[in-house]
């Protein structure tokens, strides 16, 4: 508790007892929903693992993210629909050719040693996240906003002081690009982003980001952290919108294992834990107000092997239709999973923004039909009883993707007569074989860096380093492409879902959806968020 | 004595050294590396991670700057997973952790182990010899991974009379728990180990002399078995003092403790070699130095013993 909830605490104490009245301050009730607030406004949630960072500019797991955007702020935030909000910008304007972006920002704006946030400490934060001196992991989130010369900064051919993006004063900032992005705007929520104080890192060094150094201009600033146990920040009283923040302390705690996180969210302990694999009927039979099952922005698939020099079976493009129709989607998300997730027969997640989910064939036959309709395309091929087709699928180590495994293998073996060797392998091991393409089907995990199907579909395109099944299509190429200009890419993203249900690279399998436990009292939780940006300015805690 | 000290010592760092090479060899031959991921970094963004630690140089030439590094600044590198904090930053606030609830572990292993251990010896087949030796198997069979979870369960969600994790500075109610989770196995193998050494002991003749001449039982006990009885206890000591205060993934993970041995696994799984050198340097360091002072606990306890 902190001094101010101590005082606040105290003098609620008084005042029920003077006078019977529940009012302990201006905060006794929310100003916008007149719920009547807790005195008690701390946070504590569970995370799974310590972040490899919370230094903006090296940040690399979403995990970090949620403390980033408590510690600062961006040009822009997300509202609790996932919109955009304005942050330390305004508003902006856009040229003609859609290639430079002019930015507003507020003056009142502070750091929480009192300096005021300006535009050059973007231009400072962007410039130093590309640098190759401080070579940092997410640089290449600075080349897919399409800033001009980004890759020639990371590369180190130009200087970062020729990166597109300028202060021309203190209040605005002009950022160029290479190519019109529509979605550019929605991208300045990401916490590489982040503006960052620079006479606090030229003083500091790389333990800037410790408590006592670290200067911050979110809605919180970093007072306690204990790698591996604990990240504790409070309410920055410097913070513009300081007034209508309501939590006065957020603490993530640190505890690997989800069992025992479970129980000491049961135990009081915690606000908000995940729901371990498998709990979440009956958590939501028991505790129907405290789990919750929200879309998570990733897809779940398995891929191909299309290299040349892969093995033989899967480069029939009607042998991995017919694995894909084999499927029975409904089963692993409501048997093997039953955590809210959905059937896919898209790629792209069914709750990605402006995305409409094409029509699939497939998605709307009957398992028995698709059945039937595998077990043709599988005759055709020339397999049969008398010669069963063989297939490795190779898994990273985990018990969820290995009840997936094993309940695919089931349905291939008994709809198609597919014998599969399961194999899993440690992590590193995994990434090394699949991106080496020492694999024939191989499970994947694909998540949103921004809210929009590209984020998705450009896993498709033949160059891209994430395209791990070495899928070719030029078709896909020029739609990709001409879908980044264009001012309606929903056509062009339908047919390259098209396009991927045809030639089968990968087996969509189901879209992610989060599952947690919420204290009852906890208010505020942006559930619509579909990449689930969460900011704890915006929560609250009722009386109970 | 003292040459036999600096005989061992001088042992010590070719054997150091070995051991930094072998691990080395055996890191790099994983595998992956420390920075891939799900997401593969552009080639351009991996050269820049490579040229900042230093992993596009040679192989050989990365030990050597390793080891110069260490031996003249002491210093252990960057974490390559915690971008923020070195590998020093990670031993001294993961050690210290591990060391309070280790050696607190240990206290209790070896009273409690020694206790049961001569209480069985002494009352051999009584009730009391099947009792000690039936908690000494169930604490055995009990793995800490099963322990832990239960104790849980008890104490911090029904009984709600401890905190379910947690470290706030080694507090001795967050200390509960992971002492007891870790003591137990330790404590089992203690109690067998004295009893069994006990009861042969009181079975030699110096022993017969000592109760002929009508010593009573206790000073028997204490004068003359103690000292034979413990040797064997103590060569069991050294390695399991070292494994208690370099940590247990199992404690740190079930009761978040934020102590060296879940930095320690999790390196390995990530990559990171940095820690993994670091924190393997420290247990080596430690299982050399425990294992001298064994030695010269035997010579002390022992007069038939002499370097």
């Amino acid at each position: 508790m902190t001094l101010r909830t101590k005082l606040l605490a105290s003098t609620a104490a008084l005042l029920i007892a003077g006078t019977g009245a529940v009012f302990a301050d201006a905060h006794a009730t929310h100003p916008e929903t007149g719920e009547p607030l807790a005195s008690d406004q701390t946070f504590v949630y569970r995370d799974l693992d310590e972040s490899p960072s919370i230094d903006p500019g090296l940040a690399e797991d979403s995990a970090g993210g949620d403390i980033l955007r408590d510690l600062f702020e961006g040009l822009y935030n997300q509202d609790p629909a996932g919109n955009l909000a304005p942050g330390v910008a305004l508003s902006h304007t856009v040229s003609d050719d859609n290639l430079v972006y002019t930015f507003t920002l507020r003056n009142d704006a502070k750091w929480s040693n009192g300096d005021t946030v300006t535009a050059g400490d973007f231009e400072y934060a962007w410039k130093r996240a590309a640098s190759p001196e401080l070579a940092s992991p997410y640089s290449w989130f600075i080349e897919i906003m399409a800033l001009e010369n980004a890759s020639e900064v990371i590369s180190g051919d130009v200087m970062p002081a020729d990166l597109g993006v300028t202060a021309i004063d203190d209040t605005t900032l002009e950022v160029r690009l290479t190519q019109p992005l529509p979605y550019f705007p929605l991208m300045l929520t990401h916490f590489t982003t982040f503006p960052v104080h620079q006479a606090t890192v030229d003083e500091f060094g790389s333990d800037w980001t410790k408590p006592g150094n670290m200067v911050s201009n979110g809605a919180y600033m970093l007072t306690e952290h204990v790698p591996q146990e604990k990240l504790v920040r409070a309410r920055n009283e410097m913070y513009w919108d300081n007034e209508n923040t309501i939590l006065e302390e957020v603490t993530s705690l640190v505890i690997s294992d989800e069992n025992v996180a479970l129980t000491r969210y049961l135990a009081g302990e915690l606000d908000r834990t995940h729901v371990p694999a498998g709990q979440f009927p009956r958590l939501s039979e028991e505790f129907p107000d405290q789990a919750v099952s929200v879309p998570e922005a990733c897809s779940y698939y398995y891929m191909f092997n299309l290299r040349d020099a892969a093995s033989e079976d899967v480069q029939d493009p009607n042998v991995r239709k017919a694995l894909s129709l084999a499927i029975d989607r409904d089963i692993i998300v409501e048997n093997v999973l039953a955590g809210g997730q959905k059937a896919a027969y898209t790629f792209t997640h069914w709750a990605t923004a402006g995305f409409e989910t094409p029509d699939i064939p497939m998605a709307t036959m009957t398992q028995e039909d698709r059945n039937a309709m595998a077990a043709e395309l599988m005759a055709e091929a020339g397999y049969g009883a008398d010669n069963p087709l063989e297939i490795d699928l190779v898994y990273n180590t985990s018990e969820s993707h290995k009840s997936v495994a094993v309940a695919v293998s089931q349905m291939w073996k008994q709809t198609l007569g597919v014998e599969t060797v399961l194999a899993n392998q440690e992590w590193q091991t995994f990434l090394e074989a699949r991106s080496n393409g020492d694999y024939e089907v191989a499970r994947g995990g694909w998540c949103a860096d921004y809210n929009e199907a590209s984020t998705f579909l450009d896993l498709m395109q033949s160059e891209s380093g994430y395209n791990d099944s070495k899928y070719v299509n030029s078709e896909v190429d020029a739609l990709l492409e001409e879908a980044k200009t264009s001012d309606n890419a929903q056509a062009n993203y339908d047919r390259v879902e098209e396009f991927i249900a045809q030639d089968t690279p990968i087996i969509p399998i189901y879209h992610y959806a989060s599952v947690y436990m919420y204290a009852e009292n906890l208010e505020g939780w942006p559930f619509e968020n579909f990449q689930q940006q969460w900011y704890s300015k915006d929560l609250f805690k009722i009386a109970e | 004595m003292l040459s036999f000290v600096a005989r061992r010592l001088a042992v010590a760092i070719p054997t150091l050294l070995i051991l930094v090479v072998l691990s080395f060899v055996l890191m790099y031959s994983a595998p992956g590396g420390p920075f891939n991921s799900e997401r593969p970094l552009p080639p351009e963004v991996l050269a820049n991670i490579e040229a900042k630690y230093g992993l596009d140089q040679p192989f050989w030439k990365q030990i050597v700057n390793y080891v110069v590094g260490v031996v003249t600044q002491f210093d252990f590198g960057p974490s390559f997973q915690y971008k923020d904090r070195t590998v020093n930053d990670v031993i001294a606030q993961g050690f210290p952790v591990t060391l309070t609830y280790g050696f607190w572990s240990f206290v209790v292993a070896v009273t409690v182990g020694v206790s049961l251990g001569v209480a069985a010896a002494i009352k051999q087949n009584t009730w009391l010899d099947y009792l000690a030796v039936g908690i000494s198997i169930g604490a055995q069979v009990l793995p800490n991974f099963v322990m832990a979870p239960i104790l849980l369960l008890v104490f911090t969600l029904w009984l709600g009379w401890l905190p379910g994790g947690g470290w706030e500075g080694g507090q001795w109610n967050y200390l509960i728990m992971p002492v007891i989770a870790l003591s137990t196995s330790y404590m089992a193998s203690i109690a067998r180990i004295t009893r069994s050494s006990m009861l042969e002991v009181l079975n030699t003749n110096f022993i017969r002399t000592a109760q002929a001449k009508g010593l009573p039982m206790r000073r028997v006990i204490w004068r003359h078995a103690m000292k034979p009885t413990i040797l064997p206890v103590l060569s069991y000591l050294g390695p399991a003092f070292v494994g208690m205060i370099t940590g247990s993934v199992i404690i740190d993970v079930f009761f978040s403790t934020g102590g060296i041995g879940q930095f320690f696994v999790n390196s390995a799984f990530n990559r990171d070699y940095s820690v993994i050198m670091g924190i393997t340097i420290l247990v080596g360091t430690l299982t050399i130095l425990f294992n001298l002072v064994v030695d010269i606990l035997y010579a002390w306890i022992d007069p038939k013993i002499r370097y």
